[in-house]
C-alpha cells in the first residue's frame, strides 16, 4: 500500500503549495501581474505584437458613461462584457443578439438596457475585480466559434487552455461550457475539461466535475479524439505570449473563431492545476524538465518544438 | 538554499522562544500552568518598648537580608511618627527607628512576605573569609578537658565540617562523660549554649559564628528566634544544629541575622520586647513571581507585559491568541486546503464567539447570515450599486442584532444581549461574499464555503478560548516566535494539500486498477 500523496508525487502531480511555492513565486515577478491583470493592457500589448485578439469595442470606466450606453452598443448586434480585472471568469456577460430593442443573453434571456447597465455599474464598483477595487468594463467583439465544436459545447465558446512555462508550452486542454457552467469555460464553474495531445493537437478524455467522461453531458456530442484546427499555430501564439507579459508561469486561453481564427482572449497568472485532470498527467515532470534547461530558445517555434517534445517524456 | 535559510531563522526563532521561556520558568518561577499557587509566608516583627519619655529614642533592629532559600516578595515598616534609615554592613541589615520625643508604650512593625525560591535552594553561602581566630585562654579545668576533647575530635574527623559535626555530638551525647559536663556548665539558654560551642572551636582555630534563625510554622503568634551555629572551612559557611550536629538549616528557617550582636539596640527606651507572628497563606504564582522578578531587577520582566495597566493587560490577553487561530488558518489553508470566506475573517468570527459563548454565536452568526442572505437576495432585484447594497445589509444586519437582543431579552434569555461586539463589517462582507459566490457557483459552493468558515470559527474558538493557551502566550509571549518559527516552515510547505488527494482522486484510481 503506497500513501497516496507518495502516489501523487510518483505520478508528478503539481500540488497547490507547490505551484505557489516553487513555479509561481519564483518566475512570476510581481511587478509584471499588472499586465495580465488588466486585460485591456493585455490586449495593447497582444495588439503592438501582432497576436489577434477580440476587437475591443469601447470602454466604461465611469457609471456616468453607462447613460449612454445604447450609443456605445447601438452598432453592434451582439458582444460581450467583461471586467477588465475580472478572474476565474466572473462577471462576463455575453449578448448574442436583440429583440425589440432588448437584449439576449446567451443563455436566452431578455435583458433590458438598465440591466445591462447594473451589471456594468457592478463591475464598475469592483464587485467582481481581485481585492475589489474599482474597476473597469470592456465591450469586446463576441467569438462565433469554430464549427469543429459544434457539438461539444453548450451555450458558450470552448476555449483552449495552454500552460506555458518559460515560453513553452507545456500542457493544453480545451475547456467546453455546458448547462451547469452556464456557458462559461471554468472547469470550477462545471465546465468540462477536455486534454490535448501537444504533438498532434487531438483531444483525449475529458473530466467533468473530477470525474472521467468521454461524452457532453449535455449535448451527448463524443469528445475524443477531436482534431483542433490551426494546432501548430495555436501554439506558436501562445508560446509569443511569453514574451509579451515576461512572466514565466502562465495559462493562456485562445479562442477559436470561425472567420479570424486563432484569438487571445486572456492570460493567466495564477492558472489552476485541473489541466492535469484533463490529460491525465502531471506537470511536475514536465516543469522540471524546461526548468533544468540553461537557455530557452528566443524563437517561439522552437519553443513549440521543445514543448512537443515533452510528450515522450 | 532557501529553504535552508528559512529552517535556521525557524530554528533560531524556536531556541529565542523557548529560551526565554525556559529562563521565565526556571529562575523568575513563572507557572507553565494557569492559576498556580505558592505558599507565601507573611512575617511580623512586633518590637515593642517603653520610651523614657520626652527624650530621643533610637531603635536598632536587625532584619533579614537576602535570606537564603526565599526571596522577599514584599517588605513593610510601620512606624508612623518615627524616621527609617537602613544600614547593611555586608552580613546583616539593619532598620534604625529614631524620633525626637516619645512617651510611654511604642510599637513598631516590621513586615515581610517571602517566597520559597525557585531555583535549587543553595544550601552553604560564601562571604569574606573570615580570619582564624585565636586560641582562647580557657580558665582551667576547663582548658585541659577542651583540649582532650578537641584532640579526641580531631582524630576521629577528616575536615571542618565533619570535626565539627563530631564535637556537637559528643558535647550533646546524653549520658556524658564528667568532662563534657563541665563544659556545659553554667548554660541557661540556647544562645549561650552556641557561643560556648564557638569559644571551644576556636580552640581548634576553627571560625565559627552565631545564626539567629525564625521558624516558619503557620499560624505562629508568639515566635522567638533561634539560635543556629554556622561554621567556615576556608571556602564557605557551614551551618549545624547546635543541639543534635547535624548539617544544614531547617527546613523553613529563616535567617533573620548573624552575629553576636544583639536582635534589638535601644537608646532612650528601656525593655524593649520582639515577637514575631508568622501565618501562610496561597497566592497566584504569577504575581508571586512577578514581584521577585521586581527583586532581582529582571529586565525581562521590566518590560514584560504585566508592567502594563490592567486594562491593556486584559486587552493583550485577546490579542496575543490572534497569532494562534491566524497558525490555525495557515494549517487549515496550506496543510488541509479548507475553503473559507476571506483569509482571517473566521479568526474574527472566532474572538466574536468569545463573547457570546459557542453555541449561541454559532446560532447568531448562521441566523444572521441566512437572514442577510434573504434581504440580499431581495436587494439584488432592486439593481443597486455596489457600496450602498453593502451598506445596506450593514444596517439591516444591525437592525437584526438589535432585533434579537430585544427578543432574546423580552424572552428572559440574556445571552442575546452579549453580541455588542459581534463584528457586523465582517457580518455584513459575508453576507455579499456568500451571495455572489451563490449566485456564481451556485448554492452548493456557497453552502461549502460558509460551513468551510464556519468550522474554522468553531476551531479557532476552541483553540482561542483555551486556558492554558491563554496563559501560555500572556505569560511567555515569546513563545508566539515559536508559532511565527512554525509559520514560516508551513510557508515554504510544497506537498499537496489533504484536500488536493481527494480532488486527484481520479489519478490513485487509475493507476490502483492498472
Amino acid at each position: 500500500m503506497i500513501l497516496p500523496w507518495r502516489r501523487l508525487r510518483q505520478l508528478g502531480i503539481l500540488g497547490m503549495n507547490q505551484r505557489n511555492a516553487d513555479y509561481i513565486l519564483p518566475f512570476n515577478p510581481r511587478r509584471h501581474y499588472p499586465l495580465v491583470d488588466d486585460k485591456r493592457l493585455t490586449k495593447q500589448l497582444a495588439l503592438d505584437a501582432g497576436i489577434a485578439v477580440p476587437q475591443l469595442y469601447g470602454i466604461v470606466d465611469i457609471v456616468h458613461q453607462i447613460r449612454n450606453l445604447d450609443k456605445l452598443l447601438g452598432p453592434h448586434e451582439d458582444f460581450v462584457i467583461k471586467p477588465a480585472h475580472g478572474s476565474g471568469g466572473e462577471g462576463i456577460l455575453v449578448v448574442t443578439g436583440r429583440y425589440k430593442g432588448r437584449y439576449r443573453k446567451a443563455s436566452g434571456i431578455i435583458l433590458t438596457e438598465e440591466e445591462i447597465g447594473h451589471h456594468i455599474a457592478n463591475i464598475l464598483s469592483g464587485m467582481y475585480s481581485l481585492g475589489g477595487l474599482p474597476d473597469t468594463a470592456l465591450i469586446e467583439y463576441r467569438v462565433k466559434f469554430d464549427p469543429v465544436f459544434e457539438a461539444v459545447s453548450y451555450l458558450g465558446v470552448p476555449d483552449i487552455r495552454t500552460l506555458v512555462f518559460r515560453g513553452v508550452p507545456v500542457l493544453a486542454m480545451i475547456r467546453l461550457p455546458t448547462r451547469l457552467s452556464d456557458g462559461r469555460a471554468n472547469l470550477h464553474q462545471g465546465a468540462i475539461g477536455v486534454g490535448i495531445d501537444l504533438m498532434t493537437g487531438r483531444t483525449s478524455s475529458g473530466v467533468w466535475r473530477e470525474q472521467a467522461i468521454d461524452h457532453h453531458p449535455d449535448t451527448g456530442g463524443g469528445i475524443r479524439g477531436l482534431e483542433i484546427p490551426h494546432w501548430d499555430g495555436i501554439l506558436e501564439l501562445t508560446a509569443r505570449c511569453f514574451d509579451l507579459v515576461g512572466l514565466g508561469y502562465i495559462g493562456v486561453d485562445i479562442v477559436l473563431d470561425r472567420g479570424l481564427g486563432p484569438l487571445v482572449l486572456e492570460l493567466n497568472a495564477r492558472p489552476g492545476l485541473s489541466i492535469q485532470l484533463a490529460n491525465k498527467a502531471g506537470l511536475r515532470s514536465r516543469l522540471q524538465r524546461i526548468e533544468g534547461l540553461r537557455e530557452i530558445p528566443s524563437a517561439a517555434s522552437e519553443r513549440v518544438a521543445l514543448g512537443k517534445g515533452l510528450c515522450n517524456l | 538554499m532557501k529553504n535552508l535559510h528559512v529552517k535556521i531563522l525557524a530554528l533560531l526563532l524556536v531556541i529565542i522562544g523557548t529560551g526565554l521561556t525556559y529562563y521565565k520558568v526556571t529562575r523568575l518561577g513563572l507557572p507553565i500552568l494557569p492559576a498556580e499557587q505558592t505558599e507565601v509566608w507573611m512575617v511580623e516583627a512586633r518590637l515593642e518598648f517603653e520610651a523614657k519619655g520626652n527624650q530621643p529614642v533610637k531603635a536598632r533592629f536587625h532584619v533579614p537580608s537576602t535570606p537564603l532559600g526565599f526571596t522577599v516578595v514584599d517588605e513593610d515598616f510601620i512606624s508612623t511618627k518615627y524616621g527609617l534609615t537602613m544600614e547593611d554592613n555586608g552580613i546583616n541589615r539593619i532598620a534604625q527607628w529614631a524620633v525626637r520625643r516619645a512617651k510611654g508604650k511604642q510599637v513598631l512593625y516590621y513586615r515581610v512576605e517571602l517566597a520559597p525560591e525557585v531555583a535549587i535552594p543553595v544550601k552553604s553561602r560564601s562571604g569574606i573569609t573570615p580570619p582564624f581566630p585565636a586560641v582562647p585562654d580557657y580558665p582551667e579545668p576547663m582548658g585541659s578537658v577542651v583540649q582532650a576533647l578537641l584532640e579526641e575530635v580531631r582524630r576521629k574527623s577528616a575536615d571542618v565540617a565533619s570535626f565539627t559535626g563530631e564535637l556537637l555530638v559528643r558535647l550533646n551525647a546524653p549520658n556524658s562523660d564528667e568532662n563534657v559536663q563541665v563544659l556545659r556548665k553554667g548554660i541557661e539558654d540556647p544562645i549561650a549554649w552556641v557561643d560556648r560551642v564557638i569559644y571551644i572551636l576556636a580552640g581548634a582555630r576553627i571560625p565559627a559564628r552565631i545564626v539567629h534563625l525564625l521558624q516558619l510554622k503557620d499560624g505562629i503568634n508568639h515566635g522567638t528566634l533561634t539560635p543556629w551555629l554556622e561554621v567556615h572551612n576556608g571556602q564557605e559557611w557551614l551551618a549545624f544544629d547546635p543541639k543534635t550536629g547535624s548539617r544544614g538549616f531547617p527546613e523553613n528557617g529563616l535567617i533573620w541575622y548573624v552575629g553576636n550582636d544583639s536582635l534589638i539596640n535601644l537608646e532612650g527606651g528601656g525593655s524593649p520586647k520582639v515577637e514575631y507572628s508568622i501565618s501562610s497563606q496561597f497566592q497566584e504564582l504569577v504575581l508571586v513571581a512577578e514581584r521577585r522578578a521586581r527583586q532581582i531587577n529582571s529586565l525581562i520582566m521590566d518590560f514584560s507585559l504585566f508592567s502594563l495597566p490592567v486594562q491593556t493587560q486584559n486587552v493583550y490577553r485577546v490579542l496575543l491568541l490572534i497569532p494562534i487561530g491566524a497558525f490555525l488558518i495557515v494549517v487549515l489553508r496550506n496543510i488541509v486546503g479548507i475553503k473559507t470566506f476571506g483569509t482571517f475573517m473566521p479568526i474574527l468570527i472566532a474572538l466574536a464567539f468569545r463573547e457570546t459563548d459557542l453555541l449561541w454565536g454559532v446560532l447568531l452568526f448562521t441566523g444572521i447570515v441566512a437572514l442577510g442572505l434573504l434581504l440580499r437576495f431581495y436587494l439584488e432585484y432592486l439593481k443597486l450599486l455596489l457600496v450602498p447594497r453593502l451598506a445596506s445589509v450593514l444596517v439591516m444586519v444591525i437592525l437584526l442584532m438589535a432585533v434579537i437582543s430585544v427578543l432574546t431579552h423580552k424572552m428572559g434569555l440574556e445571552r442575546g444581549l452579549s453580541v455588542a461586539l459581534f463584528p457586523m463589517v465582517i457580518l455584513t462582507m459575508t453576507i455579499e461574499r456568500m451571495s455572489l459566490v451563490w449566485e456564481e457557483h451556485g448554492p452548493g459552493e456557497a453552502l461549502q464555503q460558509g460551513l468551510g468558515s464556519l468550522l474554522v470559527a468553531v476551531l479557532g474558538y476552541l483553540l482561542m478560548t483555551d486556558k492554558l493557551l491563554e496563559h501560555l502566550v500572556f505569560v511567555f509571549p515569546e513563545l508566539l516566535l515559536v508559532v511565527l518559527a512554525m509559520t514560516l516552515l508551513v510557508g515554504r510547505y510544497a506537498g499537496y494539500r489533504l484536500t488536493e488527494l481527494w480532488r486527484f482522486k481520479e489519478f490513485l484510481r487509475k493507476t490502483d486498477t492498472r
